[in-house]
C-alpha cells in the first residue's frame, strides 16, 4: 500500500443515547479516493462530518498524514468541502465563491485572480466569473463549490453526497469529471454516497457501512464479487441469497433442496446439518445448461420481466428464488411463467455468507 | 356561474374609508389655515420652526443609532439562537415579545429606578448618559420588529450548510457573520431597520419621561398650543412612517435569489 494519509482509529459517535457511528478504522492511502457507501442513517455523513471537524468524536482518533487532528477546529484542518446542496454563498459571485478561502487565506489580489480562473478552466466553467449562483444550473453550482473547495490547495477532500440532488444524465458526467480531476490533483479522497453504482464506478476503495459500522472495506471488485456479509451482498447489486444445509464441511458440500453441490469457498466453523446462507450473482445463473457450469437445479419460472435488452427471470426452487437474466433474441420468444425450468451455475460463484 | 364580487368590494371599500377618511380629514384641516382658501402656510410654520427641524434631527439620530445597536444585538443572537441553540427559540421569541406587552410607559419607569442618579450605572446623571438610556429602551422596544425580521432573513437560508462551507474554508465566526450571513439577510435587517425607524421617530412615552428633546414630546406640545400645525405635523409623521415602510417594499425586490434559473 502507498503511504498512508488519512487514518481513523476506533471511531465512535454517540448522540444521547444512541451510538450512531461503532468502533470504525480505516486507513487511506496519499491520492485514494474512498466511497463511504451505505443506506440513510448507517453513520457514513456522521464519519465524514468527523473527519472534517463539525463532529467531535465520542471516542477514538483521527489522523492527517500523521497528525493527530481529532480535537482541531474544521478551519486549522486545510480539508476541501464539499456539501449535498452545493452551499454557494448567494450574494458572491462565481469568482467571489471560489476566491473566499484564498481572501481569507491572505493571498494577494492578483494570485488569487489566477487561481479562480485556473480552477474555472479546471471545472470547465471559464466566463461565468461574474454569474451569480441564482444564475447558474444545479450542476454548474455544483462544479463551482468543488472548484471552491479545491481552490485554497486542500490537503484532502471530502464530498457528502455531491450528486444526489442532480438528475440521472448530469450525475454520470459529473462523476466522471470528479474522479478526472481527483486523479489530475493526485488529493486524498473521500465521497459519501449512498448510491453503489457511483461508488463502484469512481473509487478506488470502498467502504460499506451498515448500522454505524465498517461492513467491509475493499476495491469496487471485492466488495461486489466477494461480499463478506449479508448486508454487503444484499446492499450491493441484486443477489440472489439461498438458504441450503451443510452435507460435509471438508468437501465443502452443501444441499440446496436435496441437490448436492460443491463450493470452492471455506464453510468456516458450520458441522454438518448447519444452516447456510450461500449467495450468487444473477449473471453468474444461465437457464438451463451451459459449460462451465457444472451444478443443475430443476424449478419452475415464477416470473418474467422484459427489459428490453434483458429479460430477468426468476426461477423458484424448493424454498429458494433465483433471479438470472438472459440477453433479448427477437428469434426466440420469452420464457413463459409457471413452465419448468433448468438452472446451472458454477460452485465457484456461490459465496458463504458470514451473518 | 359568476360569483357576485359585490360583498368583497363593499368590505374593500369600508375597509378603506375607515383608513383613509380620518386622513382625508386630517390633511384637509392642516391646509385651512388661512381663512377662506386652502394653502400650506401650516406645514410652512411647521417646518419653519426651529424646534421642529432640532426634534426631527434629534429622532432622527436616535433612530439611526438605535438601528445600529438593534443590529449588533439582534442578528448574532438571532444567528446563534438558531445555529446552536435551536431548543431555546421558544424561549427567546417569547423574550422579544415581552416590549408589545410590558407599556412603555413600565419600562420608562423601570429604567430610571434602575439607572438613576444613585444607582449603580448612573446613566441619567449626564445628557450622554440619558441618550444611550433613551437608545436602549428604543432597541428594547423595537425588538419584537427587529428579531422577527431577522428570524425570517435567516430562515430564507442555509444557516447551518453556509456556516460550515464557510468555516472549512478557514473563515471564523465574526467573519461568516459579516461576510457571509448578514449580506444574505440584508433585506430582512433592513425591513426591521426601516419598522424601528417607524417606531422610533413619533415616539412620546420613553422620550418625555426621560425629558429629551425628541419628535413625539414636539407633536405632543404643538397639538396642544397651536391648531392646524399639530394637523401638519400629523400629516408630515405619516408621509415619513410610509416612506419607511415603502422603503421595505423596494428593497424586498433586491433581496438575494437562491433557485437556480437555468436547466442544463
Amino acid at each position: 500500500m502507498r503511504d498512508e494519509f488519512l487514518r481513523l482509529e476506533g471511531l465512535t459517535k454517540t448522540f444521547g443515547a444512541s451510538t450512531v457511528v461503532k468502533d470504525v478504522n480505516l486507513s487511506v492511502a496519499r491520492g485514494e479516493f474512498v466511497s463511504f457507501l451505505g443506506p440513510s442513517g448507517c453513520g457514513k455523513t456522521t464519519v465524514l462530518r468527523m473527519i472534517a471537524g463539525f463532529e467531535t468524536p465520542s471516542a477514538g482518533y483521527i489522523h492527517v498524514d500523521g497528525r493527530n487532528v481529532t480535537n482541531l477546529r474544521p478551519n486549522q484542518r486545510k480539508i476541501g468541502m464539499v456539501f449535498q446542496a452545493y452551499a454557494l454563498f448567494p450574494n458572491m459571485t462565481v469568482a467571489g465563491n471560489i476566491g473566499f478561502g484564498l481572501k481569507i487565506a491572505g493571498m494577494g489580489k492578483d494570485e488569487a485572480a489566477a487561481r479562480v480562473s485556473e480552477m474555472l478552466k479546471l471545472i470547465g466553467l471559464a466566463g461565468f466569473e461574474k454569474r451569480y449562483p441564482y444564475q447558474l444550473s444545479g450542476g454548474q453550482q455544483q462544479r463551482v463549490a468543488l472548484a471552491r473547495a479545491l481552490a485554497a490547495r486542500p490537503s484532502m477532500l471530502l464530498l457528502d453526497e455531491p450528486l444526489s440532488a442532480l438528475d440521472a444524465k448530469i450525475r454520470v458526467s459529473l462523476r466522471e469529471q470528479i474522479r478526472e480531476i481527483q486523479k489530475e490533483l493526485g488529493i486524498t479522497t473521500i465521497f459519501v454516497t449512498h448510491d453503489q453504482e457511483e461508488a463502484l464506478s469512481i473509487s478506488d476503495r470502498i467502504m460499506v457501512m451498515n448500522a454505524g459500522r465498517a461492513d467491509q472495506v475493499g476495491t469496487p471488485f471485492e466488495i461486489y464479487n466477494r461480499p463478506q456479509t449479508r448486508f454487503v451482498a444484499q446492499f450491493v447489486g441484486t443477489l440472489n441469497v439461498i438458504e441450503a444445509i451443510v452435507a460435509d464441511p471438508r468437501e465443502r458440500t452443501v444441499k440446496i433442496d436435496s441437490t448436492l453441490i460443491n463450493l470452492v469457498h471455506d464453510l468456516g466453523a458450520r458441522k454438518a446439518g448447519d444452516p447456510v446462507s450461500l449467495a450468487v450473482r444473477p449473471e453468474s445463473v444461465s437457464l438451463g445448461s451451459r459449460q462451465g457450469r457444472e451444478s443443475r437445479l430443476s424449478g419452475k419460472i415464477s416470473d418474467v420481466s422484459f427489459l428490453g435488452s434483458v429479460i430477468r427471470v426468476r426461477v423458484g426452487v424448493g424454498d429458494s428464488q433465483f433471479s438470472l437474466d438472459t440477453f433479448n433474441n427477437p428469434a426466440v420468444p420469452p420464457p413463459v411463467a409457471g413452465s419448468p425450468a433448468e438452472i446451472s451455475f458454477s460452485g465457484k460463484d456461490l459465496l458463504v455468507l458470514q451473518d | 356561474m359568476r360569483r357576485s364580487r359585490f360583498l368583497p368590494w363593499l368590505g374593500f371599500a369600508l375597509g378603506a374609508a375607515y383608513f383613509l377618511l380620518p386622513l382625508i380629514a386630517t390633511f384637509e384641516f392642516s391646509l385651512r389655515e388661512k381663512r377662506d382658501a386652502y394653502s400650506f402656510l401650516a406645514y410652512a410654520n411647521v417646518l419653519n420652526d426651529p424646534n421642529f427641524r432640532a426634534t426631527f434631527t434629534y429622532s432622527v439620530t436616535v433612530a439611526i443609532a438605535t438601528i445600529i445597536v438593534g443590529i449588533v444585538l439582534i442578528v448574532p443572537a438571532a444567528y446563534f439562537v438558531r445555529l446552536r441553540l435551536p431548543a431555546l427559540r421558544p424561549v427567546v421569541e417569547f423574550i422579544t415579545l415581552l416590549p408589545l406587552i410590558v407599556p412603555p410607559i413600565i419600562l420608562v419607569f423601570g429604567y430610571i429606578r434602575t439607572f438613576n442618579s444613585s444607582s449603580f450605572l448612573p446613566l441619567t446623571n449626564s445628557t450622554t448618559g440619558t441618550n444611550i438610556l433613551l437608545t436602549f429602551g428604543y432597541v428594547t422596544l423595537s425588538m419584537p420588529y427587529m428579531y422577527r425580521a431577522v428570524d425570517t432573513g435567516l430562515r430564507a437560508i442555509d444557516v447551518r450548510t453556509l456556516t460550515e462551507a464557510a468555516t472549512i474554508l478557514g473563515a471564523r465566526t465574526p467573519t461568516i457573520l459579516m461576510r457571509v450571513i448578514f449580506p444574505n439577510i440584508l433585506i430582512s435587517v433592513l425591513s426591521g431597520a426601516f419598522l424601528s425607524f417607524a417606531i422610533v421617530i413619533g415616539e412620546f412615552v420613553m422620550a418625555s419621561l426621560l425629558n429629551r428633546p425628541a419628535f413625539g414630546p414636539y407633536m405632543q406640545n404643538i397639538g396642544a398650543n397651536r391648531a392646524y400645525e399639530p394637523a401638519a405635523l400629523a400629516i408630515i409623521a405619516f408621509v415619513v412612517t410610509w416612506g419607511a415602510m415603502g422603503m421595505i417594499q423596494l428593497l424586498a425586490r433586491f433581496a438575494p435569489k437562491t433557485s437556480a434559473t437555468l436547466v442544463e
